[in-house]
């Protein structure tokens, strides 16, 4: 199988502190990959540097058998990202925002796409709607349907659940599925609600001040540190 | 009746601004510059004026035609400086970077949008300055759109430089968005020319763009004269400006990217 994204050895330092260290890990079509650790562990940072806006120290990214440095905007035009940490223009309207991201994403035929995406992430009757008068969980939503508007093969995700009530929850899992089984989508995300990370993942990726502490597919690690939650594994390390 | 008034809570009150100086570059620049720029602006002005005022009627006008190009100046940089800073405030710079948009396209978009402000405020300017003063500016020819293009370019100048300081020192370097272009009023020739200047400030003034553009908007006006060399000048030293300042955004930017700031202005 093709592998659409490698990281070689990755390492991130700001001045003498390493944030990232070796770290080395690839992404298969419809994996999901979750990344977890406690706040600092470097998550975001690991993110960012797969989205080219946090410049590596060491090693590199592959998309595609591509290097990120050297055909950013040919890889990120097939990638998509998510965050809760992040917001859109306020002044805009919902689908005002979208339309700007579709002519970033040179999207073909914008309105129909923007218009299927409002229905996806049930956003329709927002359309006129100020970004500033959304909820953060509306908020979030209008990030993944911008997330989704270049139909991207890799998805990056940061705290996706966040804000987001139980129902629409169980919604978006399923969706994000659907999204890898039938268009052979992958995603990374991060997230503390472990609960519902394990509902979804298949690969597990854990981080402590950097480094790697395991990763691998979810069954072969529950089996190798004899744990039955994704919550137990965590706690076997940072109790 | 005892009044509830505590100088305790009103010394609380006035340490809790105080303090904001301590870790605030901004806020001394806006105690100090302002003030400065201000008596220097009007300092010049009063002095061209004690030369006496000439009895033909177009002299005023310099002052109308001069406010239309400082204007252009300031939306242009404006239209630059604080496009940007409103993606920051929006915290939406790191969704513009994680698509394939490319800073160069970014700039150019930034570019087109502070063109449009310009326009705008050029025209709402000239229409009401020929309708209530009888001032007809673009009648001086066709040479006022070079003049212009020198300005906007300049205007860029300063406009990529507070977006390079921005990305280099944060957001507390946001205030350069209305002040930097003001630095160089003093020593633009806006208002008066660059003779009424000390020899200090003169020498100076040699070194700003606007300097030639403004002298030459004057000749335009009170004596319907047109100086060449002025004009290669201006461009000569906008152009260095503005290689130099999107080396220095770009330098500043791809630095924002190794250090992380990037990611993390506008929190």
């Amino acid at each position: 199988m093709d592998v659409l994204l490698k990281v070689e050895s990755l390492g991130k330092h700001y001045q003498n502190k390493w944030v990232l260290k070796n770290i080395s890990f690839e992404l298969f079509p419809s994996d999901i990959l979750g990344i977890i650790g406690p706040n600092g562990a470097g998550k975001s940072t690991l993110l960012y540097i797969l989205l080219g806006v946090v410049t590596p120290s060491l090693g590199r990214v592959l998309y595609f058998n591509q290097d990120l440095s050297k055909k950013r905007s040919e890889i990120l035009s097939q990638v998509g990202f998510a965050s809760h940490y992040l917001s859109l223009p306020y002044s805009l309207t919902v689908w005002e925002n979208l339309k700007v991201f579709a002519c970033l994403y040179k999207v073909k035929k914008p309105e129909s796409k923007i218009e299927e995406l409002l229905e996806i992430f049930k956003l329709k009757d927002k359309r006129k709607s100020l970004t500033r008068t959304l909820s953060s969980g509306e908020m979030m939503k209008l990030n993944l349907a911008r997330a989704f508007l270049n139909e991207p093969k890799i998805l990056l995700l940061d705290e996706p659940t966040a804000g987001l009530d139980p129902e629409y929850l169980k919604y978006l899992r399923e969706l994000l599925k659907n999204y890898t089984q039938e268009k052979k989508l992958s995603i990374i995300l991060t997230s503390h609600q472990l609960g519902e990370l394990e509902r979804i993942v298949n690969k597990v990726f854990l981080l402590r001040e950097g480094e790697t502490l395991v990763y691998g597919r979810i069954e072969r690690i529950f089996q190798n540190f004899k744990v039955r939650s994704l919550e137990e594994l965590y706690f076997k390390f940072f109790s | 009746m005892r009044i509830n008034f505590s100088v305790h809570r009103v010394w609380g009150v006035f340490l809790r601004y105080l303090y904001l100086f301590k870790h605030s570059f901004s806020r001394w620049l806006d105690l100090l510059y302002w003030p400065t720029v201000d008596l220097l602006l009007w300092g010049f002005i009063t002095l061209y004026l004690q030369k006496g005022v000439p009895s033909y009627g177009g002299w005023i006008f310099q002052f109308l035609g001069a406010l239309i190009f400082w204007n252009i100046l300031i939306r242009a940089q404006q239209g630059l400086a604080v496009g940007f800073l409103e993606d920051i405030w929006a915290r939406n710079l790191v969704h513009l970077f994680v698509s394939p948009l490319t800073p160069a396209e970014y700039l150019a978009g930034l570019f087109i949008y502070s063109l449009f402000k310009a326009f705008f405020a050029t025209l709402i300017m000239s229409l009401l300055a020929s309708l209530v003063f009888d001032f007809n500016f673009w009648s001086q020819g066709v040479v006022l759109f070079y003049l212009v293009l020198a300005l906007i370019i300049f205007a860029w100048s300063i406009g990529l430089i507070t977006m390079a300081l921005v990305l280099y020192f944060g957001q507390e370097a946001e205030i350069l968005a209305w002040a930097l272009a003001l630095l160089f009023l003093p020593f633009s020739a806006v208002f008066y020319p660059i003779t009424v200047l000390p020899p200090l400030f003169q020498k100076i003034s040699q070194l700003v763009p606007p300097s030639y553009v403004f002298e030459n908007l004057r000749l335009l006006i009170l004596q319907k004269d047109f100086n060449l060399s002025y004009l290669f000048k201006a461009y000569f030293i906008t152009f260095i400006y503005f290689i130099i300042s999107l080396i220095f955004f770009f330098w500043c930017f791809n630095l924002a990217k190794k250090q992380g700031k990037l990611t993390k202005i506008g929190e």
